[in-house]
């Protein structure tokens, strides 16, 4: 069972604001019955450009159901100008805090509230102006990923389909989001640090075998252990089962190598050498 | 708040009688029945006779009674068993139902290299036995088919497809968890090879299950260790799982006929009327051959987790196929392989019966859940009150 907030449970079991606003000018509609997820925002927006009533419709569960209450009740009284600034994070907030699992909810109402938004302005709504399809089972582009990986700093894979779902059907695009999640980490580098210092890469490359990588092998009887790091080659060794298991070289370059050009430098080349 | 249970194939309470047989055997018979003393051995006498009690219930013999940890240890073992004993064969073939404990372990094994096979189901969750029997091979190592689905309780023909594989030389084991206690099983009469059961599926503690391997059945062991269980299962004996597991078939083999008459009684009794009483709503593999405490009934536009939410509220106890409840994505892949659409899927909720309901329960919960259905679509952009069902589509 999951471990709601007393805050969404009462916006789940009495919700404020649901249904449909009369005479709404700005509509907001995202999610399909398909993806197991839709809310439906209409709003009023007055002369000055006030919102003054803010109403939902959602299929979904509880923390869904919640989210597009919350989110009707951070918007009524708002300006436009200041109602565009919510993140999904702030909605979340609101709630105090969701399950990382749900919380592409969060992410749904803030998507909804920006197509309300555009269609208040007249404009054609974001999603259908760019962006190429990454995920074919829940229908999400490479545009709002790359956004809920910024907005949240997302790092792992595991978080981009906890907060946009994008992944969490058939996995055939797995690799393009670690892909974009390089991409952007790699950006973000080169902006901030334009080398990382031997020290900080053995410290991440550490951090990230014991996170990351020794869990997963253990459930096989398996660990993995530093050996040198030089450049960006890195030196491993393969302990117990995974000494002698013959795809060892395949988790090597697939896995570990995946996670730490991931998680700590694109440019990273894993070797293994045998102790 | 009173609780009405409504969730058995997760798990059962543990029946009076068990409790009382199993207390003795933590403080007081606390010995090991491999010890040479008698304080020890006495105990062994007592693994005997709940032996031959669950020998008894599947129509087996006391020596082919494998004792594990659980339902998925036992299915574990069977099918890597089979392999092991069948080092040339490196193919599997499995149904796209199966519990997670063999469906998980096929993808495990098709990592690995093997060629696993899902056969399908049909719409009513119906084995698809010409894909089946297609799919028999001199390389299939072993077949592994539920004999009845968790989560919509559709019965596999077992014995059918058991004597189908038994005629190519090719393993059968059955995942028979959800069946036992409920239906009769004669495993004298029948070509299945290996078969698991489940302790806390019927009314004994969890933590303890069975693996019947049938006499002169090639076998390899899972957990290597001690001689326990003949060598074929190493690890101290669970012995007060093991007593409780034994009067728990003693007692499933009295409770089976209620369980066809009373608890299919209030079972149809509670998916006729919440069909009756909410619209676009309806029951999956109504038309199957069915165990007779299981109901999945989808509630179309509304999507499970809520529902499973607000029935909580009143204390009434059911699980939810949809994607929000188990942390997936997408909804159950068991109704996934039926076709269910998702308007339905994400909507589905299983109601699963034991001997311990009373009709007050199901009356009760015939009249808290068509408004929580009406409450939930109240809130749904998709619930038009004069459309159309899609389950025609």
């Amino acid at each position: 069972m999951w471990e709601y907030t007393d805050k969404v449970k009462e916006l789940f079991l009495d919700p404020k604001n649901a249904g449909v606003v009369e005479s709404a000018n700005a509509v907001g509609e995202v999610g399909s019955m398909a993806c197991g997820d839709a809310l439906k925002l209409t709003l009023r927006v007055n002369e000055e450009g006030k919102i003054e009533d803010a109403r939902f419709q959602t299929f979904g569960c509880a923390s869904a159901i919640a989210s597009a209450s919350a989110l009707t009740e951070m918007l009524k009284g708002k300006s436009v100008e200041e109602a565009e600034k919510i993140t999904n994070q702030e909605i979340a907030d609101y709630l105090g805090g969701l399950p990382k699992e749900k919380m592409h909810c969060s992410v749904l109402g803030q998507e909804a509230l920006e197509q309300a938004l555009a269609n208040y302005r007249g404009e054609p709504s974001k999603k259908e102006e760019e962006g190429e399809i990454v995920c074919e089972c829940f229908g999400i582009t490479d545009r709002q990923i790359e956004r809920a990986v910024r907005e949240n700093n997302l790092t792992t894979l595991e978080d981009v389909t906890n907060y946009t779902k994008a992944g969490g059907g058939c996995e055939s695009c797995h690799d393009r989001i670690r892909e974009i999640l390089r991409e952007i980490r790699a950006e973000q580098q080169s902006n901030v640090r334009p080398e990382m210092s031997n020290i900080q890469k053995i410290r991440r490359i550490e951090e990230t075998l014991e996170k990351e990588v020794r869990p997963a092998l253990k459930q096989d009887g398996g660990d993995i252990e530093l050996v040198d790091v030089i450049g960006n080659r890195v030196l491993l060794s393969m302990r117990g089962t995974c000494a002698v298991c013959k795809a060892s070289e395949q988790t090597m370059k697939n896995f570990v190598q995946g996670k730490l050009r991931e998680l700590v430098w694109p440019d990273l080349e894993v070797e293994e050498v045998r102790s | 708040m009173k609780t009405v249970y409504l969730d058995n194939n997760a798990t059962t309470r543990v029946a009076p009688e068990v409790v009382e047989a199993m207390m003795p055997f933590f403080s007081d018979f606390y010995g090991n029945p491999s010890s040479a003393h008698r304080f020890g051995g006495q105990v062994a006498g007592t693994l005997r006779e709940a032996r031959a009690h669950v020998a008894a219930l599947l129509g087996a013999e006391p020596e082919e009674i494998l004792f594990t940890s659980c339902g998925t240890e036992s299915d574990n073992t069977a099918v890597l068993s089979a392999l092991a004993v069948n080092p040339g064969k490196r193919h599997v073939v499995i149904s796209r139902v199966e519990h997670p404990a063999i469906h998980t372990l096929g993808q495990h094994l098709a990592k690995q290299g093997y060629e696993v096979t899902e056969i399908p189901v049909d719409g009513q969750g119906r084995l698809d036995m010409d894909r089946y029997a297609d799919s028999l091979r001199p390389g299939t190592a072993v077949v592994s088919l539920m004999w009845a689905n968790n989560e919509t309780g559709v019965i596999f023909p077992v014995e059918e497809a058991a004597r189908m594989a038994r005629d190519q030389g090719i393993l059968f084991h059955t995942d028979a968890v959800q069946i036992a206690g409920k239906v009769p099983i004669r495993l004298k009469e029948s070509t299945v090879d290996m078969l698991s059961i489940s302790g806390h599926k019927l009314h004994a503690p969890k933590g303890v299950g069975v693996l019947y391997v049938r006499k002169g059945t090639p076998f390899s062991p899972y957990l290597i260790g001690g001689h326990q269980e003949r060598n074929r299962r190493g690890g101290t004996e669970n012995t007060p799982g093991v007593v409780a597991l034994g009067r728990a078939c003693e007692l499933a083999a009295g409770s089976m006929e209620r369980e066809n008459t009373e608890v299919r009684r209030l079972r149809d009794k509670l998916e006729t009327e919440l069909t009756a009483r909410v619209p676009n709503s309806k029951v999956n593999g109504r038309d199957s051959e069915r165990l007779p405490n299981t109901s999945n009934i989808s509630f179309e536009f509304v999507e499970g987790e809520a529902i499973l939410l607000m029935m909580d509220e009143f204390g009434i106890c059911a699980s939810s196929g949809s994607a929000c409840t188990s942390g997936s994505l997408q909804p159950s892949h068991v109704l996934r392989a039926m076709g269910v659409p998702f308007t339905m899927a994400h909507g589905s909720i299983r109601f699963s019966l034991s001997i311990y309901n009373a009709e007050e329960e199901i009356d009760f919960v015939i009249e808290k859940v068509p408004p929580i259905i009406e409450r939930l679509r109240s809130l749904s952009p998709f619930w038009d009150p004069s459309a159309k069902s899609c389950e025609s589509g």
